[in-house]
């Protein structure tokens, strides 16, 4: 561990990060790298507005391909910020203050991105807003049996609760980072963001209300919103779908993805900004933990779906067995390997602790997570109950190119705010390092 | 604080703009190639509107007169008036007139004339009275709103099928109205759960 005293003068770092910004020349290189990406997403939905979703590989019978899984898989790498922030501090783990900011930075980017996924997929995506219960000039309400309509409420309360938890989290640091900016553009910049917070008993007393109250309503969303979106499938009457594992098989996965991103980036992180005195070994220690646990309840579920397969017979085994033999079984397979063998590494702690090792598993967890969903999705879809609408899908360029220009938004969106905000919670590390300080 | 306030201006600013007639071009009058006015040919002739919008009975598109429809009378009355003078340039062309749609749905809304008139939905229903219209405008939103809270409760709309070119109000009581629609629903099976099916009007 740490001395607390090292750690303190760490955490006065971190407010100055923004104004006195220690990497430059890697920022901009990732900087420039994530604009290119992102021109492509932009290119990208350029096509998609001129041309129509006939862009993408998607058609019947596998009306859903890539935005679908992509959105599955955005929204679950989300999920870990809220539960490392917000579920970590209800249980009083004061570890998690060296990674909560980021991660649920993470989450808003990664939410974003996963938004924008089933409006684009909309034949008319400029009518997103149909789907909102607005008093239209229609006479009617939106289908609330629609998963759309699921999907428009479960993303859309989960940005605003994220955008709460995360801005009330960093309400006290921007504070900091105005007294301690010399430049009056930055004053204004944070002064506006501090929303005047002068740290009164009373501001810190409200203060810790509403953060604890946020959370306690972020943390059942994780819950709620993931197995909304295991439902998009679990309802329908498509073989390898209808199984009551879902909901908890989807939240965990999403968790354990999740997991690995925030490992990502910690790591990158840690290496980029120089924290190694607030990101200690015991973080990575932690981080590949969870990342092991969540693994081995997602490996749960697997199991539960073949024997559930197993179990009921017919098309579903016929589908089980499809999956893992059939058109689609590289997804399959491909999904346990880089799931679940290099995960079983975490079980020492040397590689736990071991900056590289961690970074390689949770990229290995994050493709495997990415199969996994492209897996479930296509391999069910493109072969259901009549052999005449049996087809494969096969992603086109525009598939891949919105894909890599989402990770380029979220690259963007996410150097901007290392950038210009503060990537650590000071005043927590602060108060933690006091509290070891005072015994 | 301010961006509240201005969120909710926006808003009701939004709410009512697609209800004004900016929007839906409700009393909004389109210019024509000749001032045809439905009150005299309607009100003072008395002519049935099927004389001309013959096909309102048989199709789905109620359709517009032919110039030899006009000239049934416009051949014998005025025949010099310089307001027929594109009524009669038309018949020596043979180019039929260009008029312009005073009421229109989106391309995306099936919508079919004969049965409302079959079951008794009475011109003035939907194009308001237009023995009134010197010139010609439209009479309601024709908003989905507007559709739907019809076939939502089609009762009090539904009147005698041999009166529906009728432009004076039948006389009856609200409760006779329901009475009589909800004979005629009954008779013809029309049920508003089918009717409100989107497949109704977006086929």
């Amino acid at each position: 561990m740490t001395d607390p005293a090292q750690q303190q003068a760490a955490a006065q770092r971190i407010a100055a990060i923004p104004t006195r910004f220690p990497a430059p020349m890697g920022w901009w290189v990732m900087f420039l790298f994530a604009l290119c990406l992102l021109a492509l997403f932009f290119v990208s939905v350029a096509v998609l507005f001129a041309r129509g979703p006939g862009i993408w590989g998607n058609n019947i019978p596998v009306g859903w391909g890539f935005p679908i899984s992509n959105y599955i898989w955005w929204l679950g790498i989300g999920h870990a910020g809220t539960l490392i922030s917000a579920m970590l501090l209800l249980v009083g783990q004061q570890w998690r203050n060296s990674l909560n900011r980021f991660a649920e930075a993470m989450t808003l980017f990664a939410v974003m991105c996963a938004g924008l996924y089933p409006i684009l997929h909309l034949g008319r995506p400029w009518r997103f807003y149909w789907m909102a219960p607005y008093p239209s000039t229609m006479g009617i309400w939106p289908q609330f049996r629609s998963p759309l309509t699921w999907d428009f409420f479960a993303v859309l309360t989960y940005l605003i609760v994220s955008v709460l938890f995360w801005y009330i989290g960093i309400v006290p640091d921007l504070a900091a980072a105005r007294d301690r900016a010399e430049k009056r553009r930055w004053q204004i910049f944070f002064g506006l963001g501090a929303l005047g917070w002068r740290g009164s008993a009373a501001h810190w007393h409200r203060w810790q209300q509403s953060y604890r109250l946020t959370a306690a309503i972020a943390v059942p969303l994780v819950v709620s919103v993931h197995s909304e979106i295991s439902l998009l499938m679990a309802a329908g009457p498509v073989p390898g779908w209808v199984s009551t594992v879902f909901p908890p098989y989807f939240v965990l996965g999403a968790a354990f993805s999740g997991f690995a991103v925030v490992s990502m980036l910690t790591l990158w992180l840690r290496a980029m900004l120089k924290l190694g005195a607030l990101v200690t070994p015991r973080h990575l220690n932690m981080l590949g933990i969870l990342l092991l646990a969540t693994g081995l309840m997602t490996a749960y579920g697997y199991l539960a779906e073949v024997f559930t397969a197993a179990w009921s017979g017919g098309r579903e085994a016929e589908t089980m067995w499809d999956r893992f033999v059939g058109p689609y079984a590289w997804s399959y397979w491909g999904a346990v390997v880089f799931n679940f063998v290099p995960l079983q590494a975490l079980w020492w702690a040397r590689v736990r602790t071991s900056p590289i090792a961690l970074f390689l598993i949770g990229l290995s967890v994050a493709v495997g997570m990415w199969l996994e969903r492209y897996m479930l999705l296509v391999s069910s879809l493109y072969r259901d109950w009549l052999e005449s609408s049996e087809g494969l899908f096969r992603p086109t360029f525009w598939d891949w190119s919105l894909y890599a220009g989402t990770l380029g938004l979220f690259l963007t969106c996410f150097l901007l705010f290392i950038r210009f905000l503060p990537v650590i919670s000071a005043f927590e590390v602060r108060e933690e390092a006091q509290e070891a300080l005072d015994g | 604080m301010m961006t509240c306030l201005a969120a909710a201006v926006l808003a009701i600013a939004g709410w009512a703009r697609v209800r004004s007639p900016y929007e839906t071009e409700q009393g909004w009058v389109q210019h024509q190639p000749v001032p045809f006015s439905h009150k005299h040919h309607v009100a003072d002739i008395g002519l049935d509107c099927r004389y001309c919008h013959a096909g309102v009975e048989t199709s789905a598109e109620a359709g517009l007169p032919s110039t030899h429809v006009c000239m049934t009378c416009h051949s014998q009355l005025w025949t010099g008036a310089d307001v027929l003078a594109p009524v009669r340039q038309s018949l020596a062309s043979g180019q039929p007139l260009v008029w312009h749609r005073v009421s229109q749905l989106p391309d995306y809304v099936y919508f079919n004339h004969s049965i409302h008139v079959a079951r008794g939905v009475a011109c003035a229903e939907c194009h308001g009275r237009i023995d009134k219209m010197a010139l010609t405008f439209r009479a309601q939103p024709f908003e989905m709103q507007f559709c739907i809270d019809c076939h939502r409760d089609p009762a009090p709309h539904l009147g005698p099928p041999d009166r529906v070119t009728r432009m004076t109000p039948l006389g009856w009581s609200e409760a006779d109205k329901r009475r009589y629609g909800e004979r005629v629903m009954a008779a013809h099976r029309i049920d508003p759960k089918t009717l409100v099916n989107c497949g109704i009007c977006h086929r």
